[in-house]
């Protein structure tokens, strides 16, 4: 893969065909200053039900098919039509969301999937995460991305905020900073003083010392290198002051933390967070105050809202775009067990200073006719029509200031204009 | 060399005094040991709070039978303590197997009830450690955690619930690939009834079952038949059976099985020899999809005893914790303070990130984790201090002599020593005080059970 030194080196010719016509697209980004902006990757982990998060509240199909999960027309948070005509509401508990969708900064993008859409979790997952669903093994799309900045990549390029390393951070040569707690991110010692300054730098030469025959060696210690070197710069994270409460919980905190490296300026590009959940095969219950779904709509409303004016109120929502995922959508017709079944295509959420906007996409027709050319699987999950990988390609080219083509392989420059 | 490799993979390595009990064995008797672990007794658990062993913290009575994090501790002691270190370490295999999680079944049983039916699950996964597969599956069809897990409780003829048939062919026999969507139909709809009465005790309940017939894409039967006939509901029960005995004994489930083993026992990094996954799998089918066979023929197998594998595998986090307690003293200590830093290492026991398990390999180290890591050795190594000290007064002339002493008892494939003398020079000039004694003591141990070295078994 060329990097972008390379591109650099090398000036346009080597790209021309690969760049066609939107480079100048990259060309702008980069303009404009691409260098400080953030991108934050939202991870609704276990299937999010799209139909629930965004309702098609006119659909007498969605009533019919859904006789205990379908919210109420008179409850949801309306949002307009889609280009279809095709009314719309947000979850009643989405109303920080909705003030954003009012300010224009939040893009609803309806039906994004892929062909013969995955059910498992985990095939699903590598999926999106390697942006290739004919081999899903490979690596990850943020990682080829990151792989393909300019050479030596500072450790804390990338922050993941949930434990291990998500796949579509891996890539080779790419050291992910993985800091679920800033403030468990230090050097304890069993001594003190000038003894424990001893070992910290003991520890780092330790490290450094890779013995080119056992590169899993060398593996463990370019980790524990990266993470030496990066203590002191994640220790002022934890000195940030938000502007807003954050929600006392994993996913409000993890937040609080990515808008505390964004304002301390400490290099991050690429934040990974994670709320999870969505696996809501029984007793889904997305009405009641202590229903399911709706904690789940209240987790990401309270925390995404929090975020957003964190970083409205300290000037740096221009540059901050998040983007959700989930690994599939669910089922259209509830189970009997009040929940609902692992289905399809689903919605993705962009939020941001410069995000466009709207109601991306349309709706799904819910009618149960197995003709029915929006919906798949004898029109049982709703069948995509935005490929995933279109999303991710207007967030390298138009948000990072990358090149969508050698990242994801191939060009899917057609995606909806939400960046 | 063979012994102490021996002992970090088929158990969580050993203290010097178990060593030398090992030592006193042939290898193969070791190995015999090991596998044929019901004749050595399992009185462990009433070690627990006894003087002599690793401590256990508690608010209130320690209550592992209702408390998680009680039972966490006394899994975590039965891992330090167990005479049958290979049962203990099979179960953990099987934990990942079988992965599920305390908070969901806590979501439907309150604290106290998941605690047990999760203690339920491991308590069976630890007398099938060595088992049969067809046992295991069967059992944890049935097993209460489970069906809360994959919300099989909810699983009835009026509306079948997918979860459990899809994860049982995807994540606990063949694999993904080798099933179609409509063998998950077909699953869920043979385990409808498998449910579980008020008291969360498991029941086959007939009026819940579809009799209608069931057909997959791969036999059920000797003969081929794909097809698990219409039975009365009364009878509906052996569909699962009639599934699972297929699932079990499938080539496909058979080259997964086996080759998790070889990954977990012998290298995650060097392919395996597909001659020797065959052998293995022919013992696994000529034994009826038993495990025993299977593990002490891989422990017996020159591929195991290959001095280019020692020290290759990545330690899960409960290996880590368990072996840097056995090797650097327990005394005074409570596998309590493990509890936080394993979450921080990615390796919550009872509470594996999905149905899939945790990842395993290079995954458990992340920049985080790796820090997790050095910091419990820190704790460890300050709640040592003196013991280690005193342990190590005969290594008091210099600290090349602490050096030695330090890398004898906690054991990793370093290369040199020379950065550890370096460390154990630096500073103050070298008197062997007592006092300097339980600083470099302590500071090498931190060291040592932090280096990249030790993170492998």
């Amino acid at each position: 893969m060329m990097t972008r030194r390379s591109f650099v080196k090398n000036g346009v010719a080597a790209f021309t065909v690969s760049l066609a016509v939107p480079r100048f697209v990259s060309d702008l980004a980069r303009a404009q200053g691409a260098a400080s902006r953030n991108l934050v990757v939202l991870d609704l982990s276990g299937g999010n039900d799209g139909l629930s998060m965004l309702v098609p509240y006119t659909d007498s199909s969605y009533y019919s098919r859904r006789p205990t999960l379908a919210i109420p027309a008179a409850t949801v948070l309306q949002v307009g039509a889609d280009s279809s005509g095709k009314a719309l509401g947000l979850h009643p508990k989405l109303t920080g969301l909705k003030d954003i969708f009012n300010q224009g900064r939040l893009a609803l993008i309806q039906r994004v999937g892929y062909e013969n859409s995955s059910r498992s979790h985990f095939y699903g997952t590598d999926i999106w995460s390697t942006a290739n669903p004919a081999n899903s093994t490979g690596s990850g799309w943020v990682g080829r991305y990151l792989s393909s900045l300019v050479p030596p990549l500072d450790p804390l390029i990338a922050w993941n905020t949930t434990g291990d390393t998500p796949h579509a951070l891996q890539s080779a040569g790419v050291s992910v900073a993985s800091i679920p707690s800033v403030s468990g991110y230090a050097f304890n010692s069993p001594n003190g003083g000038a003894e424990a300054q001893l070992e910290r730098s003991a520890a780092a030469t330790i490290a450094s010392h890779v013995p080119v025959d056992k590169p899993h060696i060398g593996f463990v210690g370019t980790t524990a290198q990266a993470a030496l070197a990066t203590l002191d710069r994640v220790a002022s994270v934890g000195t940030y002051k938000p502007s807003v409460t954050y929600p006392n919980n994993g996913f409000g905190q993890a937040l609080q933390a990515i808008a505390g490296a964004m304002s301390k300026g400490i290099g991050t590009r690429v934040f990974w967070v994670q709320t999870g959940g969505f696996d809501t095969h029984a007793s889904q219950d997305t009405t009641a105050d202590n229903g399911a779904y709706v904690k789940l709509m209240a987790t990401l409303n309270d925390g995404l809202s929090a975020f957003y004016n964190d970083m409205r109120n300290t000037g740096l929502l221009g540059d901050t775009l998040l983007l959700s995922f989930s690994e599939f959508g669910r089922r259209i017709t509830e189970n009997g067990s009040k929940g609902t079944d692992h289905g399809a295509a689903s919605v993705m959420l962009a939020m941001g200073g410069a995000v466009r906007g709207g109601i991306f996409g349309t709706a799904p027709s819910l009618a149960t006719d197995p003709s029915n050319p929006t919906l798949e699987n004898n029109a049982a999950d709703v069948h995509f029509e935005t490929d995933f990988r279109s999303v991710y390609a207007r967030v390298i080219d138009n948000w990072l200031g990358g090149d969508s083509v050698s990242v994801l392989g191939g060009n899917f420059r057609n995606g909806p204009a939400f960046v | 060399m063979a012994m102490d490799h021996l002992l970090r993979r088929a158990g969580f390595g050993a203290s010097s005094d178990e060593l030398a009990a090992y030592d006193r064995l042939s290898y193969s008797q070791a190995v015999e040991q090991l596998v044929n672990y019901e004749s050595t007794p399992d009185d462990v658990d009433a070690k627990i709070g006894q003087p002599g062993y690793v401590g256990t913290t508690s608010n209130g009575p320690f209550s592992p039978d209702t408390v998680i994090n009680d039972a966490r501790q006394r899994w975590l002691f039965r891992m330090v303590h167990s005479g049958r270190p290979l049962q203990e370490k099979m179960a953990l295999f099987w934990h990942n197997y079988f992965a599920t999680a305390y908070s969901k079944v806590a979501g439907v049983a309150k604290a106290d009830g998941a605690t047990r039916l999760m203690n339920g699950q491991i308590d069976f996964l630890r007398t099938n450690a060595l088992g049969s597969l067809r046992d295991l599956l069967l059992g944890i069809a049935k097993d209460p955690a489970m069906l809360i897990w994959l919300d099989g409780d909810t699983n009835t003829k009026a509306k079948p619930q997918e979860n459990f048939g899809r994860e049982l062919m995807e994540l606990f026999s063949r694999g993904v690939g080798y099933y179609t969507e409509d063998d998950v139909y077909a699953a869920a709809r043979v385990f409808t009834g498998w449910n579980l009465d008020k008291s969360l005790a498991f029941t086959y309940n007939a009026n819940a079952h579809e009799t209608t017939a069931k057909t997959f894409s791969f036999p059920i039967y000797a003969d081929g038949g794909r097809t698990i006939p219409a039975r009365a509901a009364a009878a509906g029960m052996q569909d699962g059976i009639d599934l699972i005995n297929a699932l079990a004994m499938h080539p496909e489930t058979t080259a997964r099985v086996v080759t998790k083993l070889f990954t977990f026992f012998v290298s995650e990094t060097i392919a395996p020899d597909p001659a020797f996954i065959n052998d293995l799998a022919a013992t696994y089918l000529r034994n009826g999809s038993a495990i025993k066979p299977v593990v002490q023929q891989i422990l017996l197998s020159p591929q195991f005893l290959d001095p280019a594998v020692a020290f290759t595998r990545y330690s899960w986090p409960a290996e880590f914790i368990v072996r840097a307690i056995k090797e650097t003293g327990w005394t005074g200590f409570s596998v309590g303070s493990a509890l936080t830093p394993m979450i921080n290492m990615s390796q919550e026991l009872y509470e594996p990130p999905n149905v899939a398990g945790w990842v395993l390999g290079q995954a458990w180290f992340s920049t985080g984790a790796m820090l997790a890591r050095m910091n419990f050795a820190s704790t460890l190594a300050l709640n040592q201090k003196f013991r280690l000290a005193t342990a190590a007064a005969g290594a008091r002339s210099s600290p090349q002599a602490l050096v030695a002493f330090m890398t004898s008892r906690l054991t990793a494939d370093f290369d040199g020593t020379g950065d550890l003398v370096a460390y154990a020079s630096a500073g103050s000039t070298w008197t062997g005080s007592d006092a300097q004694l339980q600083a470099k003591g302590s500071g090498l141990a931190h060291l040592i059970l932090g280096s990249p070295e030790y993170q492998f078994v």
